[in-house]
């Protein structure tokens, strides 16, 4: 072997100093694994049957109101109660509206760079926690399929975007009650409060941050790029923050959303 | 005078086991202290590496309670009640007691492709302060190898440090890229010999690291994405063929010298 390819082959094997443990760590490392399992595993459960409730996710004019569930907009099957309805329908579509339309999100936060990180250690426990052995005898990462297909986050960024602008509508005409004018309800607020957390999500993803600007070489020759870039930056550093604040708020929007159209609670109107 | 156990991992490639001390630990004391009381009062033969003693050269990594922590710039009093157990790197071949071989690193090393600007233009490069600052963070890298240490692809996958160069040296390729000067293109190079697939973005390189470089935000994923742009992003492709722009080969950028 010459020294060129001494100094660039690596040399495997060599036994490993330390005990022959999967950790030596003491600390309660289990605890974000199992947290996450626990708030994911929820909201799988809780969204997948709210997608097939096909019912109490518009309370219309007969209550005064314009309140849609986020999983429910854009409505475009031909089951959508009238009022919730989009500009164009899927008369064909007979089943439930919101399968139509939750591949968009649901891939969004499936590639999201955060939630990988969170589900690759909590479900796939590889590895679960840091300096904590992975669970898995080999490993390819995101080499080959279905992994590979993580690169197809920034299609699921662009596709939430078109979602944020159509949930921001449907906050606007949350300030309209029908047959009462222009006001603020609870339910107002709770679309927007689930609108703006869904933009910040977005706004802060990783894939926003490199098409901002991250993606050139100089931000001196490109100084609007720069100037994006220094904005979505500060946000992408909260960008866990924003991940779990629009997954548990957009559940819970959905809930209200229910209880009001199903009569359970009143949308109390604060002016 | 307070007491404390340390439970320190003795042993070569022969084989090991943890050797406990009961010793002396006075008020704002790190790990490396200690160590180095145990080596001057009750095992003169334990191996430590260990330099500035002031987190800047990053010899004395090792696992401290199971984690990745310089033994210079952990102290006894941010550890919990207890023993406290130090085992070296467990990524790293052993050598003895606390010391391991890291010459993968080296050799990942010497496969970085050069810096390559164009020829100097009448009055020398210029450079700007926002390009600067954006690779200044790469540059605070110590070298202590922790983020490869922790990095699960080779510490749980040996095989896989043949076509992985680890975290360590995902930055020094994204300081690179990201350099305005420098025209070699290495993306096809890091998809597909350094392996930056085999990163599932864990963090554990950011968790660890004693520089608090953001080693996943602000050099993985943006290397993630340039290899979007590069291979899976049918605009970008559209972009290159209007704009005619050329991306250089794997093997071209492996071989691109420095001028």
């Amino acid at each position: 072997m010459t020294a060129l390819e001494s100094s660039t082959k690596v040399q495997l094997g060599g036994r490993r100093g330390g005990p022959d443990a999967s950790t030596v760590r003491q600390d309660r490392w289990w605890i974000q694994p199992v947290v996450t399992v626990a708030i994911l595993t929820a909201f799988v459960i809780y969204s997948t049957w709210a997608a097939f409730q096909n019912k109490n996710y518009f309370v219309g004019a007969n209550m005064g109101r314009d309140l849609i569930s986020p999983f429910y907009s854009p409505c475009l099957g031909g089951s959508c109660v009238p009022g919730a309805k989009f500009a164009f329908t899927w008369n064909a579509w007979t089943l439930s509206p919101a399968l139509l339309i939750l591949i968009f999100p649901l891939g969004f936060r499936l590639t999201c760079y955060y939630y990988r990180r969170s589900y690759y250690r909590a479900f796939w426990w590889s590895p679960p926690s840091c300096a904590v052995a992975d669970a898995h005898g080999s490993y390819a990462g995101e080499t080959r399929f279905p992994l590979l297909m993580q690169n197809a986050h920034r299609y699921f960024f662009y596709a939430g975007l078109i979602f944020n602008g159509l949930l921001t509508y449907d906050a606007v005409l949350a300030f309209h009650q029908p047959g009462i004018g222009w006001g603020v309800t609870v339910g107002t607020i709770v679309l927007v409060v689930d609108a703006t957390l869904l933009w910040l999500y977005s706004l802060s993803c990783h894939a926003c941050r490199h098409l901002c600007g991250g993606q050139v070489k100089s931000f001196k020759a490109h100084p609007w790029r720069y100037k994006f870039w220094k904005f979505v930056t500060p946000l992408n550093a909260k960008h866990m923050n924003f991940a779990w604040a629009s997954l548990v708020f957009v559940a819970c929007t959905d809930i209200y959303v229910r209880l009001v159209a199903s009569g359970a609670i009143t949308d109390y109107r604060l002016f | 005078m307070a007491q404390v156990t340390m439970r320190v991992w003795r042993g070569d490639a022969s084989g090991g086991d943890f050797e406990t001390f009961t010793i002396e630990q006075n008020d704002g004391e790190v790990v490396l202290d200690v160590i180095h009381r145990i080596q001057a009062t009750e095992a003169p033969d334990l191996a430590c590496r260990w330099n500035c003693k002031a987190g800047k050269c990053g010899s004395c990594s090792a696992e401290i309670n199971g984690k990745p922590r310089l033994m210079c710039m952990t102290r006894l009093d941010t550890l919990p009640a207890g023993p406290v157990t130090v085992t070296p790197m467990k990524t790293f071949p052993i050598i003895r007691d606390l010391v391991t071989d890291v010459s993968f690193n080296y050799v990942q090393a010497a496969k970085v492709p050069a810096f390559m600007p164009p020829p100097m233009p009448e009055g020398g490069y210029r450079m700007f302060q926002e390009d600067v600052a954006r690779g200044q963070e790469f540059r605070k890298c110590i070298e202590c190898f922790m983020c490869q240490d922790v990095c699960h692809v080779i510490r749980d996958h040996e095989d896989n440090k043949t076509h992985y160069a680890g975290p360590r040296f995902f930055i020094r390729y994204a300081e690179l890229e990201m350099h305005p000067l420098d025209q070699n293109d290495r993306r096809d190079l890091i998809r597909e010999d350094m392996g930056l697939g085999y990163c599932n973005i864990t963090k554990c390189c950011t968790e660890v690291c004693p520089e608090h470089i953001k080693i996943t935000d602000n050099a993985i994923i943006p290397l993630k994405e340039r290899i979007v742009d590069a291979h899976y992003d049918p605009v970008a492709w559209l972009g290159r063929k209007i704009r005619r722009k050329p991306k250089t080969s794997a093997a071209d950028a492996a071989v691109q010298p420095a001028p």
